[in-house]
């Protein structure tokens, strides 16, 4: 019995970081030096890497009906960021590296994305479901996050207070 | 010469296929070990988008000529070993190992404690009022003589 409820209590969600940002307490960015691969393997990237930028987190995966509606928003606040030296920074969740690839090609996506295969950085981010964004400052603070699809709306304010802090 | 040209162009026809890579594994024999990783059931149950691009990956690498073994580990090295339907080495998932090993031992041991009192227990007294001797007890004087009387008077 104990271990059924270890079970069930270690599959909660964590929300740790959503009610920090809630509060306004601007929290680190969990897993910043976490190094992954980019989706074609040559090279590896972590957030501590792009300190000094707004950087836009999102997580998806290829097989994500969601990710597939969104992705045209994040290549639009990929071109607004990347005049004022930020960036949108994909991380695929147990997808297949190739279909990622195709993912990629098929919605002319700039930005880059990292692979999370092994669920280093998305658990750290109490990321269990498809799609969810977060937004980063330039000192590597969470902003604001969106758990689900994200908005133009949603991106373009926070994109405006990332900037702004 | 024609039939060297028909016996070329029967080899042309042939190559392709003895050039194609021959399957070591079947794919129901790996979808039953895979695990959907978005769903958290085994793969040959599982009903998702994601869980139909693993079984294309696992198409692909059968196709490939990996054995099942060979197809497993790939898989584990790239997306870990939550991947793989059976319990993992490690961790919490242990306890699906240890734990029915310390039920049956705990069983065991209980059984080893209790027999010897079972069998060493006293026996029965002869009820509450006493006037059952139980088996293997002799009679008292007294309950023979009534007993004797009574058997007497069903006497015919």
């Amino acid at each position: 019995m104990s271990l059924l409820v270890y079970g069930v209590v270690a599959r909660r969600d964590d929300t740790s970081l959503d009610s920090a940002v809630k509060k306004g307490q601007l929290p680190a960015a969990p897993g910043s030096s976490v190094s992954l691969p980019t989706l074609d393997g040559s090279a590896r990237q972590s957030l501590a890497a792009l300190r000094g930028k707004v950087v836009v987190l999102n997580f998806w995966a290829s097989w994500c009906p969601p990710c597939q509606d969104e992705a045209p928003v994040l290549e639009r606040a990929q071109r607004k960021l990347a005049s004022s030296g930020g960036t949108v920074l994909g991380v695929t969740y147990k997808d297949d590296a190739g279909a990622s690839r195709d993912f990629m090609r098929q919605h002319k996506l700039s930005y880059p994305s990292l692979r999370d295969d092994r669920l280093d950085l998305a658990p750290k981010y109490g990321t269990t479901k498809l799609p969810e964004t977060f937004v980063l400052d330039r000192r590597g603070r969470v902003v604001a996050l969106s758990r689900g699809e994200v908005s133009q709306d949603f991106l373009t304010h926070a994109i405006d207070r990332a900037q702004s802090i | 010469m024609r039939a060297a040209v028909i016996a070329l162009l029967a080899m042309l026809a042939l190559a392709p296929s003895a050039l194609a890579v021959q399957p070591k594994a079947s794919f129901n024999d790996v979808e039953d070990e895979v695990m959907c990783d978005t769903c958290n059931v085994p793969l040959n149950i599982a009903d998702s988008d994601r869980a139909e691009q693993e079984r294309q990956v696992i198409r692909k690498l059968i196709a490939q000529g990996l054995t099942k073994d060979q197809i497993k580990d790939r898989l584990k090295a790239q997306y870990g070993p939550a991947i793989l339907a059976t319990p993992q080495d490690s961790g919490f998932s242990l306890a699906v190992w240890w734990v029915p090993v310390a039920v049956v031992v705990a069983l065991l041991a209980l059984i080893a404690a209790l027999l010897p009192r079972w069998r060493n227990r006293p026996p029965p007294d002869g009820g509450d009022d006493g006037d059952d001797p139980g088996p293997g007890r002799e009679l008292s004087a007294s309950d023979a003589r009534r007993l004797e009387q009574d058997l007497a008077r069903y006497d015919v």
